[in-house]
């Protein structure tokens, strides 16, 4: 029985990582129908923001809730400069291009910044610093859930209640609804559909950050390529929830990890991966819509 | 010449690229040793090539611009080798010259240029195979390595298990690669164009995953070693004549392959490839079978690059896992991409630079990839249509005399 809730928090665990990552995908498919395939990327230069910034603090002997609160500001803020960059470089000038230069653009732009990292960096593992102790109340179930299993817990529902009430209720969110349903009707309201495109992207980006540095800190090392193989994945998740669906990315990521974690744990831990994506071609399969997306009919 | 207004702009988007970069770039921590680093030169770099790069673009908008008012100029100047590729008479003496320059190579270089040719011509096969997804079917396939992956290990496994040899392979290898084309096709039919890039890229994920974890199919991260070569009627060759020997099996195998792709291109299956990649539902209604000619598509991507991997299988004598990554499918659809989608030329002239550039400038090997991901995003904002762009069959009216 432990080891199943073990499983259970763990896939919990990986399945709001997932969902940090996944809710970028699916904001950006939902407003400019792109697979940002760099969202990746920019999940692992989040992380190896938050990684030197936190070794640089620690270096120079700051306190450790200092470099917390330093590290996840400089690491979002960051990431999503490079978001926005990367959104007006690469995408923007394509928007009335065929659906299939963007992608490829994205599939560059990703390829570029893994190798802007190798060679500004290293190729090596990185020791990503500890950031989140071990909690004295969490002694007599250490075995089962880690503290950092529960910081990421907390950290991701608070997370997406902020998200939640920027979306519902404030003039941005509002208007970035508007722009996913209709961009042509959402310009004629008078809504700066670039600057809400921008901000999606912005957004997503410090949701991806914010994911890098929680599972980075968790796993406890990092390298200039965990973002192909994390960016994959949560694109699964996003698909699996329906992509373009908000809670939908949440609900896909969550199934995702509870998948993954219980498949490694009771059937072999050497086809992780094989799993995931195993599931993603059976989903596209049998509902390319995903659970809770709506499917769309081709009109001519 | 740029207005004044433009350089105050530029020297702003090379600070932003300063700020941008400042983490990755400038500092530099070793967590172990507790050092850090700080590169400040690199900022300078920064600046200085984003602010080049900045003025270069609006130069570049402000001279297309500029050659938007005067369109004439442009269609006159419309490409030499458009004009070549038109004329019969230019077409067969620059053939012979390339068939000369390419019968006599191994003759005048040595064996080791010799291989890194053989390794461009086969790069080469692989572009014109994925140009015939991509570029004429408009299906983005981000797991064309898996299909090369498949055609080694079918050689590597057939010969090792079966003994089966180089030549008996080939279209077996192939075989193979073209069922797992049409394997991986079913499902993903319905896919729209996003969705597909991604199964596909899944799918080269799965094929290397097990190749890697699967031991006692395929011998796991340590790969398959000791794979014979090409025998040639039954005789040993050297190391050296079988460098040589393949560099002409190879040459032999771009000629049929450029002939077979540019008979398809005008057949009546390649102008259905090309009216689904334009709009899948008018040609549908133009009574185009859509399942069957997508199919069709893949399964002959699949075909060349099964081939190319018992080819790769044969010349290396040595496969892992490792070869199959899915940086390999990212050079080959950089290849189509840089080169033109949908054109034969375009895609032989982007192997030749891809593939050989950084083998001949060592220095800038170290920045290969990085150039093929910026090649990447600039090809689409810049010349979405390749360095050769594909030009459609026309009908021009002449008027007799």
């Amino acid at each position: 029985m432990d080891y199943f809730i073990e499983l259970l928090f763990s896939g919990l665990t990986r399945g709001s990582i997932y969902a940090l990552i996944a809710l970028g995908y699916t904001m950006v498919y939902g407003i400019i129908g792109l697979i940002n395939f760099a969202h990746g990327e920019i999940y692992m230069i989040g992380a190896f923001t938050a990684f030197i910034v936190a070794t640089v603090l620690s270096i120079y002997g700051f306190p450790l809730l200092a470099i917390i609160i330093i590290a996840a500001v400089a690491a979002t803020v960051w990431a999503s400069a490079y978001g926005y960059t990367i959104e007006k470089i690469a995408y923007k000038p394509l928007r009335q291009a065929p659906r299939l230069s963007p992608l490829i653009s994205a599939i560059g732009m990703s390829i570029f910044l893994q190798n802007y990292v190798l060679l500004a960096q290293t190729s090596d593992f990185l020791p990503f610093p500890e950031l989140i102790p071990d909690f004295e109340f969490m002694e007599p179930v250490a075995h089962i859930v880690g503290s950092s299993d529960l910081v990421i817990l907390i950290t991701t529902t608070v997370v997406m209640l902020i998200l939640t009430y920027i979306i519902k209720f404030t003039r941005v969110g509002k208007a970035m609804r508007a722009t996913a349903q209709d961009r042509t009707m959402a310009m004629l309201v008078g809504i700066n559909v670039n600057k809400i495109i921008s901000a999606t992207f912005i957004i997503g980006s410090a949701l991806a950050a914010i994911g890098g540095l929680l599972i980075a800190s968790h796993i406890g090392q990092i390298n200039f390529y965990i973002g192909f193989i994390a960016g994959i994945k949560a694109f699964t998740a996003a698909v699996l929830g329906g992509i373009g669906s908000i809670p939908g990315a949440v609900l896909g990521s969550l199934v995702l990890g509870l998948t993954e974690s219980f498949a490694t744990g009771y059937i072999s831990s050497d086809y992780e991966d094989v799993f995931a994506f195993s599931l993603l071609v059976l989903i596209l399969i049998f509902k390319p819509s995903g659970l809770l997306g709506k499917s769309e009919t081709q009109k001519v | 010449m740029l207005p004044l207004k433009e350089f105050s702009k530029a020297l702003g988007v090379s600070l932003w690229f300063v700020f941008l970069t400042f983490p990755l770039m400038v500092v530099k921590v070793d967590p172990i040793e507790r050092i850090i680093r700080y590169r400040w030169d690199n900022c300078a770099y920064v600046a200085v090539v984003t602010f080049t790069a900045y003025l270069l673009m609006k130069f570049y908008n402000l001279r297309k611009m500029r050659v938007g008012e005067t369109k004439k100029e442009v269609k006159e100047s419309k490409n030499i080798i458009h004009s070549i590729l038109n004329n019969k008479k230019q077409m067969v003496v620059l053939c012979s010259i390339v068939l000369v320059i390419a019968a006599v190579f191994p003759q005048i270089f040595s064996s080791y240029q010799t291989n890194v040719m053989t390794t461009a011509l086969m790069y080469v096969v692989l572009g014109l195979g994925l140009n015939i997804v991509v570029g004429m079917a408009g299906l983005l396939d981000l797991g064309f390595v898996a299909f090369y992956a498949v055609g080694a290990y079918s050689y590597a496994l057939l010969n090792l298990h079966f003994g089966l040899g180089f030549w008996a392979v080939l279209p077996i290898g192939g075989g193979i690669a073209a069922i797992f084309g049409i394997l991986l096709g079913f499902p993903v039919l319905r896919l729209r164009g996003d969705y597909l890039a991604i199964v596909t890229l899944g799918f080269g994920e799965i094929i290397r995953l097990i190749l890697e974890n699967w031991g006692e199919f395929s011998q796991g991260p340590s790969g398959i070693s000791n794979i014979p070569r090409p025998g040639f009627f039954g005789m040993d060759l050297s190391l050296a004549s079988s460098i040589t020997y393949i560099y002409y099996l190879m040459v032999i195998g771009v000629i049929i392959t450029i002939f077979v792709v540019n008979r398809l291109q005008d057949s009546r299956l390649g102008r259905a490839w090309i009216a689904l990649r334009e709009d899948e539902v008018a040609c549908q209604a133009m009574g185009i079978d859509k399942r069957k000619t997508k199919l069709v598509a893949f399964s002959l991507g699949a075909f060349w690059a099964g081939i190319i991997g018992v080819v790769f299988a044969a010349k290396t004598t040595f496969i892992n896992p490792a070869s199959f990554t899915f940086l390999e499918s990212a050079i080959i659809l950089s290849i189509v991409v840089l080169g033109g989608m949908g054109s034969i030329i375009g895609v032989i002239i982007g192997a030749l630079i891809l593939i050989l550039m950084p083998e001949y400038l060592r220095a800038l090997s170290e920045y290969r990839m990085l150039a093929f991901g910026g090649i990447l995003v600039a090809m689409m904002v810049f010349r979405p249509q390749g360095m050769i762009a594909n030009v459609r069959r026309t009908y021009r009216f002449e008027k007799k005399e």
